[in-house]
């Protein structure tokens, strides 16, 4: 048991664990200390000096995120000299910043204008800085763009890129009054290092990164009468659109956002959980296949352990970071761009339509999705395969423009076809999603049988450990799969770059057999996405990846392979998983990219 | 008035010791009765804050962890001090015997000294006296290494955690305390981290004694100090004084007859204004310093002074903490706009407030000291501040 300490906040004693820090301590007191540069997901940085407090015996006000609680201290939160202090520091950040609130993107949205707003700090009281910096922007890539002149320093995105995701894209540069947030030779971020992954976007507490948004151009094809829009929207969208519309953490709301994106003029409403299943059909085999010709054909160059290829932040990095494993990653393009590809040829010859009049939206839990959208390898209909890429928050926002009460919508279904999906495509949206989804068809593919886990639920790969391993015995095969007879087959788990590099690090040093990794560029999977709603921790990821779950138990098919619209389509136009159209519409290639 | 001369010492230069004997001599004592000298003796931190030296030893010996470091700061960044300079030209032997009788009491076997940046024509010879040490410590048999570590450049990195983070290849920033060095310092191991003047005297103390050492200065300020003596002064230079004099005396001693102000403890201490030289003491007791001296005369406008200092807090904040990054640029920009008539004269006091703000909420001392000379020129020369 650790130790206790007692102190006083606010004349109020409490006790609490040793190495509580007395912003903690307050806040089990319900006593509200603001931050800026205190993030839950990030380790403490102590920068802002937002949150300092008044402590007895003390002639500095220490900064409470950072400062350890110790026995009989003597805390006050709210004296004249904290408010003096903290109003002070708060203007001062104003003074530096562009406060051009009513046209920025964050507008609302921004920890700043809301602590400002706080502090009633009516006029400038200092000299305004901004005039005298010669302040950048950088908006070259697809994904995020970065504005110095919204920054105040505070770290958020420096400490998330390094300790969340080990990419370091994004650090500090240069000192005093020059110093600033930067890259790898001030480059813009779409020449560096960047994922796109925009864990920075979701704990910037300004608009200094922000999503690139293409809300103009998806409304301009909306209302284009020569367009048919196709609109996807990815699982885990479901989980968490809700959030920015008003209600609780892990609230599901598929059925709203359907009959939302109809309301806003979407052509045909249809769903990424059907290219999951898509996916897990082609990645299945995929793997199956490797194994056989490592097991049986004894192939040398054979890459295993495969690596799934869904999360486009993770492909950036391992392109960066490991390229000479670019061969162990599934050559499966991502659900989206699955979609994208059947969008613009077995969607359009189906309906009819011709394929140059489409307009293929996606809605995403991802800011890397835009920059894959982009990627010329994605233009294999013929077209750009996915023309426009919406994060979950920019869906909210469109919501919000067309002056929906998205609560009191009511339900309904997706479109068909390219609409059915199963529990195992929505559970994609989760970290471990995928390797269940793809346990639960390759296992039964195999042996006839259902995985043998309590109810489908494969519980090992599950949860928010930041590597999970897990293995699967093989028994009792049929007779084309005999080769696998007895096998382990050896399955690991990651999300987070950080972890992901943890877990390719062990691969490279060969201290680990795996056959199967699956890697997600976000903490908590796609639910922590990042175009997800913000603010995220590690309570909003459980509660929604919770939602995730239950929206899977609660569906009537669980297994990709029994999707009726995913038999339809191997058998009028696919023919068969790795076959020759699939190779043609649903396989890419990577590339190896600099280490800067 | 009678023009007097100030007692000059001589412990720390004087090069009548053999520093071999002196470890040697030191290492057959244990380790409390080192410290016991150390505390009776009433040393203090050379670098300007002041903390007793017995004490950080004391309690960096106290923390179980196996690993520890002593670190020897000489990284003099401070406008107006050149004295560590020095002492690493005449006399590195004692920095290095100062190191090592700290790794025995607190049970170190490595040891670093970070050099300034802009001291790099020191290395040659200092690392040719690091191997005649290195030489004296193998026939003594005593297992301990020191390693010279060369600065960039920033002034930052002269603050303790700073200089730690800059160590371990991280950019210099300031970590937040606690915890303290001497139980989380360099690689969050226990570390001493000492300025090259303290190891000295702490050297010295071991040789002669803590009543040699006591005999000298005042309660509160025992002992000498080396002061790096700039400015409208004939005698530049650095000199080697007992504590606890006024300004009074010292500008009798150094200044040119037409002393308007003296700023002890370089941009970052304070500016003694002519009016206050009689009553204010030089000393942990009065206006503490790390050894810088400047001396300013009629003919200087202490706007012009003050600028210069800000100037240089502007630039060397290492830019992580809001009150030190902007405040130095509202202060500044604050008092050109005054001068300038663009803001009424007033407005100091509103810039006095936020160097107020600055003194308690910055992350470092570096921070929390730009106020000093800004609240003690603002005070004092007013009005230079607005015509």
């Amino acid at each position: 048991m650790s130790k206790k300490i007692n102190l006083k906040i606010d004349g109020i004693s409490v006790t609490v664990d040793e190495g509580t820090t007395i912003l903690q301590a307050a806040k089990q007191l319900n006593i509200h200390i603001p931050t800026l540069c205190y993030h839950d997901d990030l380790c403490i940085a102590g920068n802002c000096r937002v949150c300092v407090v008044e402590m007895k015996g003390s002639r500095t006000l220490p900064a409470s995120c950072a400062m350890p609680t110790s026995e009989g201290m003597e805390i006050m939160t709210n004296t004249l000299k904290v408010r003096t202090a903290r109003k002070h520091i708060i203007d001062l950040l104003l003074s530096e910043h562009n406060a051009k609130c009513t046209t920025c993107y964050k507008n609302g949205k921004c920890e700043l204008q809301e602590l400002a707003s706080e502090s009633k700090i009516s006029t400038e009281s200092f000299i305004d800085l901004v005039p005298h910096k010669n302040y950048q922007m950088d908006s070259y890539s697809p994904s995020i763009i970065k504005d110095d002149s919204k920054c105040i320093r505070c770290q958020r995105c420096v400490r998330t890129c390094e300790e969340l995701q080990h990419v370091s894209a994004l650090s500090v540069a240069y000192k005093g009054d020059k110093m600033k947030i930067s890259t790898f030779f001030e480059n813009p971020m779409f020449e560096v290092v960047c994922t796109n992954c925009g864990q920075c976007v979701n704990r910037c507490p300004t608009g200094a990164l922000v999503e690139r948004n293409y809300l103009d151009e998806v409304w301009a094809a909306i209302y284009d009468p020569d367009k048919h829009v196709v609109v996807q929207t990815a699982p885990a969208v479901r989980v968490a659109l809700g959030e920015d519309l008003g209600l609780e953490s892990g609230v599901i709301v598929t059925g709203k956002m359907v009959t939302a994106l109809r309301r806003l003029g979407f052509d045909s409403v249809l769903d990424t959980d059907f290219t999951a299943d898509l996916t897990i059909m082609e990645e299945g085999f995929e793997l199956l296949t490797r194994l056989k010709k490592a097991l049986v054909d004894k192939d040398p160059n054979v890459k295993l352990p495969m690596a799934t290829s869904c999360s486009p932040g993770w492909i950036k990095f391992i392109e960066h970071t490991y390229p000479e494993y670019l061969g162990n990653l599934s050559t499966c393009k991502s659900p989206q761009q699955m979609f994208g590809a059947l969008a613009k040829t077995y969607y359009a010859q189906k309906k009819n339509i011709d394929p140059s009049k489409i307009v293929s939206i996606s809605i995403m839990p991802c800011t890397a999705k835009k920059f894959e959208a982009d990627r010329p390898e994605m233009r294999s209909s013929g077209y750009k395969d996915v023309d426009y890429v919406l994060t979950t928050r920019e869906l909210a926002i469109m919501i919000k423009q067309a002056g929906l009460d998205f609560s009191a919508l009511e339900e309904s279904h997706y479109d068909s076809f390219m609409g059915a999906s199963t529990g195992a495509a929505v559970i994609f949206g989760a970290t471990g999603g995928v390797m269940e989804a793809a346990l639960r068809t390759a296992y039964e593919v195999v042996t006839g049988r259902e995985v043998p886990f309590d109810g489908l639920n494969i519980t090992p790969v599950r949860g928010m450990e930041g590597v999970r391993e897990a293995s699967v015995k093989i028994e009792g095969t049929t007779a084309d799969w005999k080769f696998l007879e007895g096998a382990e087959l050896k399955c690991v788990v990651a999300h987070g770059l950080t972890n992901a590099k943890k877990v390719m690090d062990s691969v490279r040093d060969g201290k680990s057999s795996y056959h199967f990794m699956e890697i997600m560029a976000c903490p908590g999977g796609c639910i922590g996405g990042g175009g997800q709603p913000i603010p995220t921790n590690a309570e909003i990821r459980r509660k929604r990846t919770e939602a995730i779950y239950a929206e899977d138990s609660g569906m009537k098919i669980r297994k990709s392979h029994e999707n009726p619209e995913i038999i339809a389509i191997y058998k009028e136009f696919l023919k068969e998983p790795l076959g020759h159209k699939s190779h043609e519409l649903l396989h890419t290639h990577y590339k190896a990219r600099a280490r800067n | 008035m009678s023009y007097t001369n100030l007692k000059r010492v001589d412990l720390i230069f004087d090069q009548d010791c053999n520093p071999k004997e002196i470890i040697k001599n030191t290492f057959a004592k244990n380790n409390d009765q080192i410290v016991n000298e150390l505390l009776e003796s009433g040393l203090k931190g050379r670098g300007g804050a002041g903390f007793p030296t017995a004490l950080k030893w004391k309690y960096t010996a106290e923390q179980p962890e196996p690993n520890k470091y002593i670190i020897c700061n000489a990284d003099e960044g401070e406008p107006g001090t050149f004295k560590d300079r020095e002492i690493l030209f005449k006399v590195p032997q004692k920095v290095f015997g100062g190191m090592v009788v700290c790794a025995k009491v607190i049970g170190a076997k490595e040891g670093f000294l970070y050099l300034r940046g802009e001291y790099r024509f020191l290395l040659p010879e200092l690392e040719a006296q690091l191997a005649k040490f290195h030489a004296d410590l193998k026939d003594l048999k005593i297992d301990f290494k020191i390693k010279i570590v060369m600065g960039s450049g920033a002034y930052i990195c002269g603050e303790e955690s700073a200089l730690f983070e800059s160590m371990e290849g991280h950019r210099g920033e300031p970590r937040n305390k606690p915890p303290y060095p001497t139980v989380s310092g360099f690689r969050s191991k226990p570390t001493v981290i000492n300025n090259v003047e303290t190891l000295v005297y702490a050297f010295m103390i071991c040789m002669h004694g803590a009543r040699k050492f006591k005999e000298l200065g005042t309660a509160d300020s025992r002992g000498s100090k080396v002061f790096s003596i700039s400015g409208d002064t004939p005698k530049a230079g650095i000199y080697e004084l007992e504590l606890g004099m006024t300004v009074e005396q010292f500008v009798d001693d150094f200044g040119d007859g037409d002393t308007k102000a003296v700023q002890v403890g370089g941009a970052s201490g304070f500016c003694v204004p002519r009016k206050k030289f009689k009553e204010t003491i030089i000393g942990f007791e009065g206006v503490p310093t790390g050894g810088s001296m400047m001396i300013f005369n009629s003919s200087r406008s202490m706007y012009n002074v003050l600028h210069n200092y800000l100037e240089f807090f502007e630039e060397e904040s290492c830019g992580q903490c809001t009150p030190c990054r902007v405040g130095c640029q509202q202060l500044i920009k604050g008092i050109e706009a005054v001068k300038k008539g663009q803001k009424h004269a007033n407005y100091l006091e509103h810039l006095q407030k936020l160097a107020q703000t600055m003194k308690i909420t910055a992350k470092c001392g570096l921070g929390q000291s730009v106020a000093n000379s800004f609240f003690s020129i603002v005070e004092n020369f007013k009005e230079e501040m607005i015509y």
